[in-house]
């Protein structure tokens, strides 16, 4: 590797190639890196929107030992020679986070309880770390209605944070965005504007990319919680993707499948609509084991016990060995 | 809706002022036009727009929602767009604003029943000087130093003309 | 000293043959015939001109700034978005004496190298885009613009597009997204326009004013331009003065005016309206810090303020302002703070593209709990939570609007708490005339 660049991070440094952004580099160091609600390493142009993941360049590079005079979007600043930045460390990036969980919290309903993405919800996480148990808001809050787009996906605009994923999603991933952002300011919203179903292949992306439960998935509407379910890593032979996907299973039942996250949240490899929506049978997969959520992960809570499941036929020989 | 010949060698006529592969830019000059043909911007016709430049529908309804100028419901025949901006309150624009609602028997944003008017306050139109402000498409032109006797002679001429 | 307006009166001015009487055009001939791209970039590099659409930052850097090495063709933008609550001097120079505007675009995109270039005249200007479309089918008549311009073996083409009614196309990449024909969102920068602008092109955007400097410059030379004015304030800046005083208009004044001279001279402002008492200032556009009477006319060193970048800044956001895009709104002894803030927020809050979150969420936020304390439902705590949420927006966004919104939130509380204060204790308190509404009336 030639020209490494080295980038100091809340006092751990790390070499890394041209290109490479603060936050990648963080990601790399691991332990604290900025959190990222709108960037999404594998859909281009995603990025800068929610500013969570702000931090502070205390130095900008070896030539240049100046600070970068305001706060920057760690995903999108890319990394010098000598650069240093201060995530974790800095009392202004942590004052900064906290007050933009909080904008994101202002309009937000909060209606966990009854919201299918709680237990894997990234907004959940976030004000866990950096938000207040109160709030200084009093007054109304934002309201939209929830709308069916199409057989498999339903709206809630009402959580949404306007982080733009999933219209990138569309965007990349399918022959046709049909969605996209609509008015402005405080009153935009994820929209087809239209009475228009989201139904191209890939489509069913847009939920797995979206960090809050604005776009759930209507096959597991209300059909567990979470953490209730077990995830374990299945495939199929499938035309269209890889057909590498995570079960979810209750008791012998598929509840939902989804697409595999790596150690930041984010789909490697995006699974087509026909695995995600239309095998819900423990025959049309092929069980590889059980799926390692990290630790941090309110589902790894679950115990896994073994034999998992029957008809054992479906279990990979790999797995059942270990 | 169909455009006419006239509008479609508008349209291509705007496109050639962008370099090749830039056509989406003629996007807002167009949606201006159908704008004065049609009073507002109706679905079919934003979605002939989208032909006409060779894009998604979607990226139609994206661009006239977020700008103001552009109306995606039907409005009156006379959209009285007024400054409702600081510089034109010091200079009495809440009172005009008042004065249309009472004239008019309708609210911000509302149309009236003959289907003549719609209120419709806007932010700073540059006018700060010459303000109170309001105009009206398609041509925009600025009706300044309103007064209420103005606005009556104002409306009083619309009206007539009906 | 006018260099914009000298001509404004002049009969005839607004067709191509009366400017050309007035000696227009002449920067063309000598930029094309003798002058080179980099010897007219030095120039206005001299001349110290700053940009005019607000940020003033020079505009010989910027151009100098342009990746001209790059093999992709080259665009020059003018911004004529003019949008910022108490501005309308480009409007003004477009309308009467729109030539000027065509001749410095064709000398600016010779400097810069482009071979197309656009004018974005936010949409409500209409009429001001007719006059526009008018001047350059003139220019081109005259073969002032189009192939091999004045047989120099230079080419440009001039367009000008029609913006849809949104402040934040003011702020440079938005306007550039929007002539791709986008909605207005603010790009992330860097990568800055000047590497990478319309079409991913290189790019300057420069405002209205700041190019219709240029022909003077080229005319005269930049050591004279920069011989105007004071210090590093060169050269003259049209003024929009407006709200509660005998004159408002646009003036062209040199840089250094104190401001007191603007205020009460009968040349300019003309003195308070209606015979009352001076209150309070927002210098430069409703984005900058609001100053009451004692910091606009000296600063807190009791020197006289001028009319200038830097002396307007002076004191920093404690005790000063900004210059800004020149909307100089003038509040009289009646006017209601409070109820021009909250005015003002409702402002950036119906503006806010709805990008990034501080922006999206805090406009709205402090619109609101300013609109509860403009109505008699604040509290004393709300002014603090209003500060605190203002320096929350300020410096986390993807654009300035976050800074613009933020700033007369944090002013007007710094300068004028005690009225905020009254307006939660008392509501019915306050003395200025909006509260007479009916009264006020007069049918």
């Amino acid at each position: 590797m030639e020209n490494l660049l080295k980038v100091t991070i809340d006092g751990k440094s790390i070499e890394v190639p041209p290109g490479t952004t603060i936050l990648q580099a963080a990601r790399q160091l691991g332990g604290n890196y900025p959190p990222a609600m709108c960037y999404y390493s594998s859909l281009k142009d995603t990025g800068g929107k929610c500013r969570v993941c702000l931090v502070k360049v205390a130095q900008t590079s070896e030539t240049n030992p100046r600070p970068m005079p305001k706060l920057v979007a760690s995903c999108l600043t890319r990394v010098e020679q000598g650069m240093v930045v201060e995530n974790q460390s800095s009392p202004e990036v942590l004052e900064a986070r906290n007050g933009v969980v909080e904008f994101l919290l202002i309009n937000h309903p909060l209606d966990c309880p009854v919201c299918d993405q709680a237990g894997e919800c990234d907004l959940q996480n976030l004000s866990y770390e950096h938000g207040t148990e109160g709030t200084r808001y009093e007054e109304q809050r934002r309201e939209f209605n929830k709308i069916d787009i199409g057989p498999y996906v339903q709206l809630h605009m009402t959580r949404c944070i306007l982080c733009y994923r999933c219209v990138y999603a569309a965007e990349q991933l399918t022959d046709s965005r049909v969605h996209g952002v609509l008015n402005r300011g405080d009153v935009s919203e994820i929209s087809t504007y239209i009475q228009n179903a989201i139904d191209k292949d890939f489509s069913g992306n847009i939920i797995d990319v979206c960090p809050v439960g604005a776009l759930t998935d209507k096959t597991y509407r209300f059909k567990q919680r979470v953490w209730f379910s077990k995830p374990f890593n299945a495939h199929r032979s499938c035309a269209k993707c890889s057909g590498q996907t995570i079960a979810w299973m209750k008791g012998d039942a598929i509840i939902r499948i989804t697409a595999r996250k790596n150690a930041f949240g984010e789909v490697e490899d995006f699974i087509c609509n026909e695995c995600r929506f239309e095998h819900k049978q423990l025959s049309d997969w092929t069980i590889e084991g059980p799926r390692d959520m990290g630790e941090d992960s309110v589902i790894s809570a679950n115990k896994y016990e073994l034999p998992v499941i029957s008809p054992a036929v479906n279990v990979d020989a790999k797995f059942v060995s270990e | 809706m169909p455009f006419t010949s006239e509008r479609l060698k508008q349209f291509e006529e705007i496109k050639k002022r962008y370099p090749e592969g830039r056509h989406k830019s003629a996007l807002l000059p167009i949606l201006h036009l159908v704008q004065e043909d049609h009073g507002w911007l109706p679905v079919a016709a934003m979605d002939e727009v989208a032909e006409v430049l060779d894009i998604k529908p979607i990226e139609v309804y994206e661009v006239a929602t977020f700008y103001t100028m552009f109306h995606v419901k039907p409005v009156g025949k006379y959209v009285l767009e007024i400054c409702r901006t600081g510089p034109c309150c010091l200079v009495g624009a809440e009172n005009i604003i008042q004065y249309l609602k009472e004239k008019l028997n309708i609210e911000e944003g509302e149309t009236t029943k003959d289907g003549l008017f719609t209120l419709k306050p806007v932010e700073c139109l540059a006018s700060c000087g010459t303000g109170p402000v309001l105009q009206i498409g398609p041509d925009y032109k600025y009706h300044e130093h309103l007064t209420i006797e103005k606005i009556d002679s104002l409306i009083d001429e619309l009206r007539s003309k009906g | 000293m006018k260099i914009l307006l000298e001509h404004i009166d002049k009969p005839g001015i607004q067709s191509i043959d009366g400017y050309i009487k007035n000696g227009g055009y002449r920067s063309v001939e000598k930029a094309l015939k003798q002058l080179s791209p980099d010897q007219l970039v030095e120039e206005v590099k001299t001349s110290g001109l700053r940009g005019r659409g607000g940020a003033g930052f020079p505009t010989g850097m910027k151009w100098s700034f342009l990746d001209k090495k790059s093999d992709k063709p080259k665009y020059l933008v003018c911004n004529a978005d003019e949008s910022e609550p108490g501005t309308f001097k480009d409007r003004y120079l477009m309308e009467h004496i729109p030539h000027l505007l065509i001749e410095g675009m064709i000398v600016s995109s010779f400097a810069l190298t482009a071979k197309t270039s656009y004018i974005y005249v936010r949409g409500e200007m209409m009429y001001i885009i007719r006059i526009l479309e008018k001047a350059i089918a003139e220019a081109y008549a005259k073969g002032y613009l189009g192939k091999n311009i004045l047989g120099s073996g230079y080419d440009l083409d001039l367009y000008v597009q029609a913006g849809g009614g949104a402040y934040i196309c003011g702020e440079e990449t938005a306007l550039l997204e929007s002539l791709e024909g986008k909605r207005g969102n603010p790009r992330n920068k860097p990568p800055f326009p000047a590497v990478w602008g319309l079409y991913g092109c290189p790019t300057v955007v420069n405002n209205v004013e700041t190019i219709a400097a240029v022909p003077w410059i080229v005319n005269n030379g930049g050591a004279a331009y920069a011989g105007i004015g004071i210090g590093k304030s060169t050269g003259t800046k049209l003024i929009s003065a407006c709200g509660n005083i005998n004159k408002p208009g646009v003036y062209e004044i040199e840089l250094g005016l104190p401001v007191e001279e603007f205020i009460y001279s009968e040349t300019y402002c003309g003195g308070i309206a209606n015979g009352r008492e001076l209150k309070a200032v927002v210098a430069g556009g409703s984005s900058v810090p609001i100053l009451p009477k004692n910091l606009i006319l000296k600063t807190a060193n009791q020197d006289a303020r001028l009319m200038s970048y830097e002396s307007l800044s002076d004191g920093g956001f404690i005790s000063g302002t900004m210059l800004g895009s020149g909307g100089f709104i003038v509040f009289d002894d009646q006017s209601c703070i409070v109820r021009n803030l909250w005015n003002f927020t409702r402002f950036y809050h119906h503006e806010s593209c709805g990008q990034c979150s501080p922006c999206r969420e805090g406009t709205g936020w402090m619109e609101k709990v300013l609109h509860r304390i403009e109505h008699g439902h604040g509290k004393l705590t709300d002014i603090d939570l209003l500060v605190d949420v203002a320096k929350k927006i300020e410096g986390k966004t993807i654009c300035p609007l976050g800074e613009a919104a933020a700033w007369p939130v944090a002013s007007a509380i710094r300068h004028f708490r005690d009225e905020f204060e009254a307006h939660v204790r008392n509501p019915e308190s306050c003395n200025a005339r909006h509260l007479h509404f009916e009264t006020a009336m007069s049918h």
